[in-house]
């Protein structure tokens, strides 16, 4: 015990570095916590956050029975999975084939060019969407007026088109980069192996199949694990961007929700009720984080913490 | 290598990876060449779709436009003021809890870490936090957007690893028998050493900024305030455009000239991230690399 406090005061100027970091988590991460007890309260901006009334579970209560509870949950849950699905083996696609090129030059420029749309906005890359997909002045437009004589209807007016939007807009943008990874560990793979493997007669696409796939299998599965744990927790800003009248019945998500009902709404904003939403949102997305964490650790001996 | 021969199946296969690759990277590269190349084209060449690649009938007239548009330059004062002011906040917030809690011996590491991880699976979400920054008073200033969001714990806990994998113990112990103490250790040996992972966390830090527009949108309402981001949605997206910020002769062609504005604000807005990103390829890597590493 002696000892300890010793210890901590030889190490005091350790503690004082750590000290703004910590005073700064504490503001701006803990804090906002303390913040979602106004989720079992009726807030109103006269009574303060302390001040307004309890009001146990009903703003959950009132969520869980609201029209648009399965709604969201449904829209977020399937955009995060189709995402998952679709974007998730490109990368690994990406980087097989570019560990297979024998030109480093060429791999070096093909590489920093597939990785360069990551370096692009959300609001450019929606913006270019917009664009090229107008069915007036866009590429689309001009190519379905060419081909068939006439002007498309407007793409973006339909709800069933907002998924595949988004998750192909997604995939341009980040396979390059997601491929990063894979190239990593692909560099890693011990050489021997693929010198005893051509010995042996095996073709470059045998010792693909063979060598390079299980050498990155870890690398996916983890991935793939944390990529799973991410469901709930799909970012705001680029499903707001794209949302518009006509597609809200899929492109209404979790988020955008809490935004609306929380800072948006015209008149009437409930903090109360959306941070409830918010914090519903949070608390499944840490149980699968955990969860995923856990499946992660046992599977494989690697844990986020 | 060069001496053993390749065999006919090889290459083939070697054949078909190089087109898949030409493939996808052309597919990357059309809709960026499209964007620059319209942006140097006529309005109607752009909007019939005559123009498909190289640019058609040449102009200026987009970027005449863009000069004249205060918006922009304004954002762009902005966000480069906010994306290095952050950045700066961020890169010296993570070095600082970094460096102590790489230090194995350190009491409480385990909590503090803790603390640090806890906030990246759990948060208090969007209107707590609003609130929060409504309760400091920051609303609507530049504060908002340079505090709020500036340590990001994933950057930190890269840096912590980085410390752990490339400085040993041995030295801390070395310094610390010549009488040198924890704050000297940081400045006169840790940061020299620590030049690569400060500029890995300064070009994350950066490109993120740069990029976002959701703490702006929450936080603030003043034009005079506002990052380039926010405007470019307005352009972009909303296809609102400013013509108090246009001089009343620019106005009244404005309605041609939206698509050559929007297409010339996309390079005017992305060209310094693209352009700049190669020659700091390296370290983004690194970053992802070393974030790929069990810390």
């Amino acid at each position: 015990m002696r000892k300890t406090l010793r210890e901590i005061r030889r190490d005091w100027q350790l503690y004082a570095f750590l000290l703004l970091p910590v005073v700064y988590i504490t503001v701006f991460c803990y804090v906002p916590m303390l913040g979602l007890q106004i989720s079992f309260r009726n807030f109103s901006a006269r009574k303060g956050m302390w001040g307004s009334e309890w009001v146990g579970l009903m703003q959950f209560s009132s969520f869980f029975n609201n029209y648009y509870f399965w709604r969201v949950l449904r829209n977020t849950l399937l955009l995060s999975a189709f995402s998952i699905v679709c974007a998730f083996p490109f990368p690994i696609l990406m980087a097989l084939v570019m560990n297979s090129l024998r030109s480093r030059s060429f791999r070096n420029v093909c590489q920093t060019i597939t990785t360069l749309p990551h370096f692009i906005s959300v609001v450019v890359l929606v913006g270019m969407l917009f664009q090229f997909f107008n069915a007036r002045n866009g590429i689309y437009g001009n190519l379905i007026m060419k081909l068939t004589g006439s002007y498309p209807s407007d793409p973006f007016a339909l709800p069933e088109n907002f998924r595949p939007f988004f998750v192909f807009s997604g995939i341009w943008q980040n396979f390059g980069w997601n491929s990063i990874i894979y190239l990593a560990s692909l560099a890693g793979v011990d050489l021997a192996l693929h010198e005893a493997a051509t010995i042996d007669g095996a073709s470059r696409f045998q010792r693909v199949i063979h060598i390079d796939i299980p050498s990155i299998l870890p690398t996916i599965v983890i991935l793939l694990i944390m990529r799973t744990g991410q469901v709930m927790n799909i970012g705001f800003e680029k499903v707001y961007l794209m949302q518009n009248d006509l597609n809200l019945s899929s492109s209404e998500i979790i988020s955008t929700y809490v935004y609306k009902m929380g800072l948006a709404a015209s008149g009437k904003t409930d903090f109360s009720f959306s941070t409830a939403v918010g914090f519903f949102n949070s608390v499944v997305n840490m149980i699968l984080i955990t969860c995923v964490n856990k499946i992660s650790d046992k599977l494989s001996g690697n844990s986020m913490w | 290598m060069a001496a053993i021969k390749v065999s006919r199946g090889d290459r083939a296969y070697y054949i078909v990876c190089g087109a898949v690759v030409v493939l996808l990277t052309l597919l990357v590269l059309y809709p960026i060449v499209y964007v620059v190349s319209a942006s140097f084209s006529s309005a109607r060449a752009v909007s019939s779709g005559r123009m498909w690649l190289w640019p058609v009938d040449t102009t200026l007239v987009g970027y005449r436009y863009i000069l004249q548009y205060k918006s922009v330059w304004i954002g762009y004062r902005n966000t480069v003021f906010y994306s290095f002011g952050a950045s700066a906040i961020g890169v010296m917030l993570s070095m600082f809890a970094a460096y102590p809690l790489s230090r194995k011996k350190l009491h409480g590491r385990r909590f503090f870490s803790l603390m640090f991880t806890f906030t990246m699976i759990f948060s208090g979400g969007m209107i707590p936090s609003y609130l929060l920054v409504k309760n400091l008073g920051i609303m609507n200033t530049v504060w908002a957007m340079l505090i709020p969001g500036s340590l990001s714990v994933y950057n930190m806990i890269i840096a912590r690893t980085f410390i752990q994998t490339t400085i040993p113990e041995e030295l801390f112990e070395a310094a610390k028998i010549d009488g040198c103490s924890d704050f000297k250790f940081f400045f006169k040996i840790l940061l020299p050493l620590s030049i690569t992972i400060i500029a890995v966390l300064s070009m994350t830090y950066i490109a993120a900024h740069w990029n976002a527009y959701f703490n702006a949108f929450l936080y603030l309402n003043d034009k005079n305030l506002y990052p380039l981001q926010i405007f470019l949605r307005e352009i972009l997206i909303s296809n609102s455009f400013d013509s108090d910020m246009l001089d009343p002769e620019a106005v009244e062609q404005l309605q041609t000239l939206q698509l050559l504005l929007k297409y010339a604000v996309i390079v005017v807005s992305t060209a310094p991230m693209l352009l700049i990103f190669p020659f700091f390829q390296q370290y983004f890597q690194k970053g992802v690399m070393i974030g790929s590493v069990k810390g």
